[in-house]
Formats: C-alpha cells, structure tokens, sequence
C-alpha cells in the first residue's frame, strides 16, 4: 500500500519532531535538515533509517545527500514506494 | 613548586533508587528507606531469572530530560546527565574557563541496554534497521562525553572502568586531575543501568544476588548472618569537585575536602576479594596517608559491603586490622542495604553520602541487620542514624570492584 505525499510528510514529520525536539509543526516541505531544523549527519542517519522502516523503502546512502529540505525526502520517499 | 591544591566538594547530584536527586536521595537514607522493589516484568516465566526484584531508579527521566535526548543516550548515560545538571546547579554554576573544565564519569558495565537492543533488531530485523546512534550510544565513555557535551568541559573526558570500585575511581581520577594542575573544576561520578533479563540474569549466574523474591526492602542486609547476596541497583551520583583556591575566589559552599586517594588491585581473582584483604588495606593506608591523616581521625566509614556471605566480613576485618582499637569509634554504615548496588554508581554515590556524613555531623543507618555478624568488630550504625563528632574530622568511603579493584577516599570537613 502506497503512502500519499501528504502522508508521508505527516509520518516524516514524526520522525523528524522525535528526533530533532522540534514540532512537527515546523517539519513543513520548505524546511531545510540543517538550516532549519538543525539536523548533523548523525540525526539525518537515524531519522533516514527511521523513514526506511516507516515506509518500507530504502533509501541509499548516496541519495541522501540530495535531501536538502523536508520536500526533497517526502518526494523521494514517495517515488521510491513500491 | 607550588603546593598541592586541596580538593573541595561544592555540588552534589543523584538520580537513585530511593530519590530523584541529592537531598531527597540523602534524606531517604538518613530515614532508612529501602530502595529494592518487585520488578513488574516477565523475565522470571520467560527467562527463568531466578531474582524478581531490583533497586530501580524512582525518578521519571522523561520529566528531566528532552525527548531528543533521551533517545539519543542509553540510559547509563542519562541517569548521569540528570545527576550532573542537579550537581553543577548545586555548585552555582560556576563560571570556569571551559579547558579548565573536566568531566570524569564512569560505568562498570557501559550502555548494555543499547547493546543488546542494537543486536536484538539486527537479528529480527538485519541491518539497515541498526541505528547511526547505536556505537556513540553503547560505548562505556558515552556517559563521560555526554557530561563533557552537556557543561562543554574541556580539561578532558574520562570514564575509568573498575567494575564496581568506577564511580569512586572517577572521583579519585578527577582529584588527580586538579592536583596536577589540569584542571579547576571537574563533575565526576559515576553511572548504572543495567535492569535488563540479561544482565539481571548474568549477575544471578554469579551466585552473587540476592534471592529473597518474597522480601525485597528487607533482602540487602550487609553483615547480617542471613544475607544472601546484593540487589543490583541502578543511578547515578554526580560530584562537582574544585580546587579549593578556586571555591574561594568565587565564594563557593563548600560542603567538605576531598582528601585523600587510595588505589591498590589484588592482583589475585577474577571475581573473589583476597580474603585477608591486605589489597584493601593497602588502598585505605594510601588514602589516609594522601590525606595527611591517621585512623585516629576516621569517625565514620561508608563500607563497599554489598550483603555478599563473603566479601562484607573481609572488609570488616580488613577495617579492624587497619585501625585495631580505633576502630571503637568509628560509626560504620553500609548504605547498599538501602540502594541495593549501583555497580559503577555505587562509589560516586556513597562518596556523596560520605560528604553529607561529614557536612551534616551524621551517618547514615544500615537497615535489615536484625542478627549481626558475631565476628563485626566495628561499632554498626544500625537503623537510625549516628551523629557523628564536632571538630576536625575524617570519613572513608571504600569501593571495591570485580577483577580486584580497591578504591579507598577520605573525607574531611572543609
């Protein structure tokens, strides 16, 4: 069963509030990991093998160095689906 | 060369099994309140652990810590996070030159909860399903580095490892640190979290804890003649130490000199004491005389007894041997019977409690002794507290550990 992309964002928003201390309030499309949210490389890991689990895909290590903002992964994490 | 700088104890920090934090944990021990409780878990029909209870921690850490935080530590590390925010407040915050700062805290075991989840989801799960957080979160340091994080001390970060004599070594550790000169200030002690089936159930395969499942407050009960084992604890205690020029210029409370540091190793067995303790004696002889004092001027001893058959009566006798007849006046208390064993807390928490002895003019009780050791030859303080004498005065806090580890501190008043 494939997640929408407001579902995604939703779920992504979980991961990233848990992770980070932020409100998923403030997990929005337009937000960038590092700048906004203050996200390192290490949280980034973990929320990345968090969404993997989430969302049953599988997201290489060399494609997340292209999610710069919340937008990116909720587009990726969406295509990559099933 | 300039004189050796004394060490003072200006902040105290807790997170144990009979309180959330330092006063509520000392007065808890001054009312004798036992910390041991039925574990409500499955582990004894799942597993077959033969011990149902534990001293777990009162506190909640999720009122005391951030979400982020709490999932980002094991909870040995935690417990000392929570500890060293309570000590370093407790100390004033000092301001101090941050590579002036150091932070020694220790775990015996390390993060064993992140371990042994870390392999559990990669079993049931494989290995893109193992956290980034997993190493920085098991590593036995982890608690020293968080500390360091936390205060952003950078003097340096260090975790000695001595089974059940780290936390006490720790301290010992950050004395040095300051007497050398490489440090003013140092937040040390020490950490344990190990309630979990497996360690639970390693410990009983020791024959080392304690089986009375039907009595947990009464089951530590060290020099009693029915005791059976310890009960594995879990916490923290957290000291801020300083040199005592330093305290000064910032007219800092000072609740007592850290005096004296005595190490020695049996060099003997793996797990049993050398039962005529000469290795013990030798750590209290060090220590004593690192703090320019004689057993004449020992008022009160917090002993390492654990509640063990065999390791309460080789330190008893280790204390008679040592100070002979003045040892009739010492007030001894063994504190385990009311926190169970922190493991690598345990030194750094009863050096705290050594502290209040001194600051306060009391020692604690040792709770559960109805029937004593006929062979005690040290006066016990039993169930209520003993007020301990006015004047210049000197405590010891003994730690012993697995692998033969002696840790012997001496406390005066500041």
């Amino acid at each position: 069963m494939a997640y929408t992309s407001e579902e995604v964002l939703t779920g992504l928003a979980e991961i990233v509030a848990e992770e980070s201390g932020q409100p998923a309030s403030a997990v929005v499309r337009e937000a960038s990991f590092t700048d906004d949210l203050d996200i390192d490389s290490l949280s980034m890991m973990t929320i990345v093998t968090h969404a993997e689990d989430k969302f049953d895909v599988r997201i290489p290590d060399e494609d997340v160095k292209n999610l710069s903002t919340v937008g990116d992964a909720v587009d990726y994490i969406t295509k990559a689906q099933g | 060369m300039t004189p050796r700088p004394d060490v003072v104890v200006t902040g105290l920090g807790a997170f144990s099994p009979i309180g959330a934090d330092a006063p509520t944990t000392w007065e808890a021990a001054l009312a004798g309140t036992s910390g041991a409780r039925t574990l409500d878990n499955d582990w004894s029909e799942k597993y077959g652990i033969p011990v149902t209870f534990a001293a777990t921690v009162v506190g909640d850490v999720n009122e005391r810590l951030a979400r982020p935080e709490i999932k980002r530590m094991d909870p040995s590390a935690q417990y000392a996070v929570i500890a060293a925010r309570e000590a370093w407040a407790d100390a004033g915050s000092p301001e101090v030159d941050p590579v002036r700062l150091g932070a020694v805290v220790s775990s015996g075991i390390g993060g064993i909860h992140t371990t042994l989840d870390g392999w559990d989801v990669l079993r049931e799960r494989g290995a893109r399903r193992v956290l980034p957080t997993t190493v920085p979160m098991l590593m036995p340091n982890s608690p020293s580095a968080y500390v360091s994080l936390d205060l952003g001390a950078q003097a340096g970060a260090h975790a000695l490892v001595s089974a059940c004599a780290s936390g006490a070594e720790a301290i010992g550790y950050a004395v040095d640190m300051i007497r050398a000169g490489r440090a003013d200030v140092v937040v040390a002690g020490g950490t344990e979290a190990v309630i979990h089936p497996m360690p639970v159930a390693a410990f009983a395969a020791s024959r080392t804890l304690s089986l009375r499942n039907d009595d947990p407050a009464h089951a530590s009960r060290p020099y009693d003649v029915d005791r059976d084992g310890f009960v594995i604890g879990e916490g923290s205690a957290v000291l801020v130490l300083e040199s005592a020029e330093h305290a000064a210029a910032r007219g800092a409370r000072v609740y007592a000199k850290l005096a004296g540091v005595g190490l020695s190793a049996d060099g003997y067995h793996i797990t049993s004491p050398e039962p005529t303790g000469k290795g013990q004696i030798r750590a209290m002889e060090m220590a004593l005389a690192d703090a320019g004092a004689s057993v004449r001027d020992v008022v009160h001893v917090n002993a390492h007894a654990t509640s063990t058959m065999v390791g309460d009566m080789i330190e008893a006798r280790a204390i008679r041997h040592l100070f002979a007849s003045e040892a009739d006046h010492v007030a001894l208390s063994a504190t385990k019977s009311m926190t169970g064993h922190l493991l690598g807390g345990a030194g750094a928490l009863e050096t705290l409690f050594t502290v209040r002895a001194v600051a306060d003019r009391v020692a604690p009780p040792t709770i559960n002794v109805e029937n004593p050791e006929p062979d005690l030859e040290v006066p016990l303080v039993r169930d209520t507290p003993a007020q301990l004498p006015d004047g210049d005065v000197a405590a010891l806090n003994n730690s012993f550990g697995f692998g033969g580890h002696n840790v012997a501190l001496i406390v005066t008043n500041a």
